[in-house]
C-alpha cells in the first residue's frame, strides 16, 4: 500500500551538484522514520525539500516528486503556506523567537488568522502539554521564552510547531545539542507522538534511531542505500556499508 | 625512532630556552599599550577638563545664570539693545528638532535598505547597494551642504511657503548624511540572526512579510535603534553641512522653513568673531559643553539600548 506522504525519485541539486540523487521514500502514517547516515549525506538537504524550506536557498532545484495527501508539493499551483501548515519542522538548535513563551506558542495560529484569545489559550495549553512542557511552564507563560533551558527551548519549538495541528513533523536532530536527560524527555515525546503525526527524523545517534524509529534509512553520499523495518537495518541489513556505519566503523 | 627522539630534545629546549625572550616580548607590548593607552586617556581628559573650564566660566565669572542661558530665547551677545543676553534655547531647539527629524527621515529608508540587502535580494543586493551607501559615508560634509544649498533649498523655496532654508532643509541634508551609519548597523544586525528564527516563520506557514514584520524586525529592534541614536548623535554634531543650509538667525523658528540655527552652526559662525577670555567667548563655550554633554547621553543611550539587546 502507498503512503499519503512519499517521494518519487527525488533529486536536490544544489547548482550542478546532485545532493540527493534519485531518491524514493514512503513515509507511513503514525510511525517515526529515521533517515541516518554520515555527515554531508544529503539527508538534512532531503528532509528540507520536504516542506520546501530549500525554497529560500536560490541556487537550490528539485527533481522528481513529493506526495503528500495525492498531491505534488512541488506543482506550480500548490499554495507554499498552506503546505508548510501541514508540516511542523524543528531543528537541531533550539530556536524560539525572542518573546514570551505564551507568544512563541500563540504565534503560527495568529499568522493563520486565529484572533480569538480564548482559542488562543486553548491551542497554546494543548499544544504545551503535546510537548510535554505544560506543567514545567504554565505559571511563567508571559517570561521570555530564552529563560528556559536549552531542552526546555526545544520543547518548545516542538509545541511552537504543533501549534498550527500539522499532520507530519520533520525533526533535524533535535536533540544532538541537548544533554541526555533532554534527549529522552525528547524522545519520550517523539513516540508519544507518533500517534497522530508521521514522524521524519534525521539522526546521527544509532541508539536513537534504534530506539524511536519503525522504520530507517540509510543514505550515503546523496544515495538511498537501505531502507526498511528498523530492526531489520539493525540486525540483519543487506549492505555492506550499513553495517559498517551503525556498527560505528566507519562515518 | 632517533629522528623522534631528537625532536622531541628540540622541543624541550626550544621550551626552556625561548621562555624568558617571550616574557620580554609581552613585557615590551604591554608597556607600549599602555603608554598609547595612557597618552589616549590623557588626550579626552584634558579636552574635557578645557571645554569644562571654558564652558563653565561663564556661569562662574560672568555671573551667567544656568537657567537663563539654557531656557533663554534671546540672544544677543554684544548687547545691540542694551546689556548682552546668552539665551541658547533656540539653538537647542534647533539642534533638536534637525536631527530628530532627519533620524525620522532616515530610519526608515535606511530599515528598508537593509531588509532589501539582507532579506529580499540577498544575493545582489548586498552587492550593489553597500558600496554606495559607503560612498554616502565617506562624502565630505561641505559637499553636501552645497548640495543642499543648491538643489535643496531652491526646491523647498519653491514648492512651500518661506525661503527654503530652516530646519526642514538641514532635516533633509543631515538625514543623508546619516544614512549609512543606520543602515550599516541596520545591516549588520539582520545578517547576524540565527538562520533558524526565520526557518522557523516561514516553517509554521508566514509569508515572507509576515516573517519580516513579526519576527525579524522585533528581533533586530534593539539594535536598529542603536543605529538611530547614533546617526542622531552624528546630526546633532554636524556643523558646516547644516549651517550652510539653515539660515543661522538666532531664534526660534514658527515654521520648518525659516531660518534658525543649531548649537554647532552658532559656534562655527561666531568662533571667528570673538575676543578669547570675553563673555560671548565663554558663552559659545558652554555651547560646546552642552553639546559634549548630548553626545554623553546618546553614548549612554547606545550602552543601555546595547545591554538590552543582548536578552
Amino acid at each position: 500500500m502507498e503512503s499519503t506522504f512519499r517521494t518519487e525519485n527525488l533529486s536536490v541539486f544544489y547548482g550542478k551538484y546532485e545532493a540527493v540523487k534519485n531518491i524514493s521514500l514512503d513515509f507511513p502514517d503514525q510511525s517515526v522514520t529515521a533517515l541516518i547516515g554520515p555527515s554531508g549525506c544529503g539527508k538534512s538537504t532531503f528532509l528540507r525539500s520536504l516542506n520546501r524550506m530549500n525554497d529560500e536557498i536560490s541556487q537550490a532545484t528539485i527533481k522528481g516528486k513529493i506526495w503528500i495527501e495525492g498531491q505534488d508539493i512541488n506543482a506550480p499551483d500548490t499554495d507554499v503556506i498552506k503546505l508548510r501548515q501541514k508540516i511542523g519542522m524543528v531543528w537541531q538548535k533550539p530556536n524560539p523567537f525572542y518573546k514570551s513563551i505564551y507568544e512563541n506558542i500563540a504565534f503560527g495560529p495568529k499568522y493563520h488568522g486565529i484572533k480569538n484569545k480564548s482559542m488562543l489559550d486553548e491551542i497554546v495549553e494543548s499544544s504545551l502539554r503535546k510537548a510535554a512542557l505544560w506543567d514545567e511552564v504554565k505559571d511563567r507563560l508571559k517570561q521570555s521564552a530564552l529563560s528556559l533551558s536549552g531542552g526546555q527551548q526545544q520543547r518548545l519549538c516542538i509545541a511552537r510547531a504543533l501549534s498550527v495541528n500539522p499532520g507530519i513533523l520533520l525533526l533535524d536532530e533535535p536533540a544532538s545539542a541537548l544533554d541526555p536527560v533532554s534527549t529522552s524527555k525528547v524522545e519520550e515525546l517523539i513516540i508519544e507522538l507518533k500517534r497522530e503525526l508521521s514522524i521524519v527524523i534525521v539522526t546521527h545517534n544509532m541508539q536513537q534511531a534504534a530506539r524511536i524509529s519503525d522504520y530507517t534509512a540509510y543514505f550515503y553520499l546523496g544515495t538511498l542505500m537501505e531502507h526498511g523495518d528498523t530492526e531489520l537495518i539493525f540486525t540483519n541489513p543487506v549492505n555492506a556499508t550499513t553495517q559498517e556505519y551503525i556498527s560505528g566503523r566507519f562515518g | 625512532m632517533k629522528a623522534m627522539k631528537e625532536g622531541h630534545v628540540q622541543i624541550e629546549r626550544s621550551r626552556s630556552g625561548k621562555f624568558q625572550k617571550h616574557h620580554m616580548e609581552d613585557l615590551i607590548g604591554r608597556s607600549y599599550t599602555m603608554l598609547c593607552v595612557g597618552l589616549l586617556i590623557l588626550i579626552i581628559v584634558s579636552i574635557i577638563y578645557f571645554v569644562a573650564s571654558k564652558g563653565l566660566a561663564t556661569f562662574i565669572q560672568d555671573g551667567v545664570s544656568l537657567g537663563d542661558f539654557l531656557f533663554g530665547s534671546k540672544w544677543d551677545p554684544e548687547g545691540s539693545q542694551g546689556t548682552p543676553v546668552f539665551g541658547v534655547l533656540p539653538f537647542i531647539f534647533g539642534s533638536f528638532a534637525t536631527s530628530l527629524l532627519a533620524a525620522l527621515i532616515a530610519s526608515p529608508l535606511s530599515i528598508c535598505a537593509s531588509l532589501f540587502m539582507t532579506e529580499i535580494v540577498p544575493s545582489w543586493g548586498k552587492k550593489l547597494l553597500m558600496p554606495v551607501i559607503e560612498l554616502l559615508a565617506g562624502i565630505p560634509s561641505v559637499v553636501y551642504g552645497f548640495v543642499g544649498l543648491t538643489v535643496v533649498v531652491p526646491f523647498l523655496r519653491d514648492t512651500f511657503p518661506g525661503q527654503g532654508i530652516g530646519i526642514a532643509a538641514g532635516a533633509i541634508v543631515l538625514s543623508i548624511m546619516i544614512l549609512p551609519t543606520i543602515t550599516s548597523i541596520a545591516t549588520d544586525a539582520l545578517s547576524a540572526l540565527p538562520r533558524g528564527l526565520k526557518e522557523s516563520s516561514f516553517a509554521l506557514g508566514a509569508t515572507r512579510w509576515q516573517t519580516i514584520s513579526k519576527v525579524i524586525l522585533p528581533t533586530v529592534m534593539p539594535a536598529v535603534l542603536t543605529g538611530v541614536v547614533l546617526g542622531m548623535a552624528r546630526a546633532f554634531g554636524e556643523a558646516l553641512a547644516v549651517q550652510m543650509v539653515i539660515g543661522n538667525a538666532p531664534h526660534i523658528p514658527r515654521s520648518l522653513f525659516e531660518s534658525t540655527s543649531t548649537l554647532t552652526s552658532a559656534i562655527t559662525l561666531d568662533m571667528g568673531n570673538t575676543v578669547m577670555g570675553s563673555v560671548h567667548s565663554n558663552a559659545l563655550w558652554s555651547m560646546a559643553l552642552a553639546l559634549m554633554f548630548m553626545t554623553f547621553v546618546f553614548v549612554l543611550i547606545v550602552r543601555v539600548l546595547e545591554r538590552r539587546n543582548r536578552i
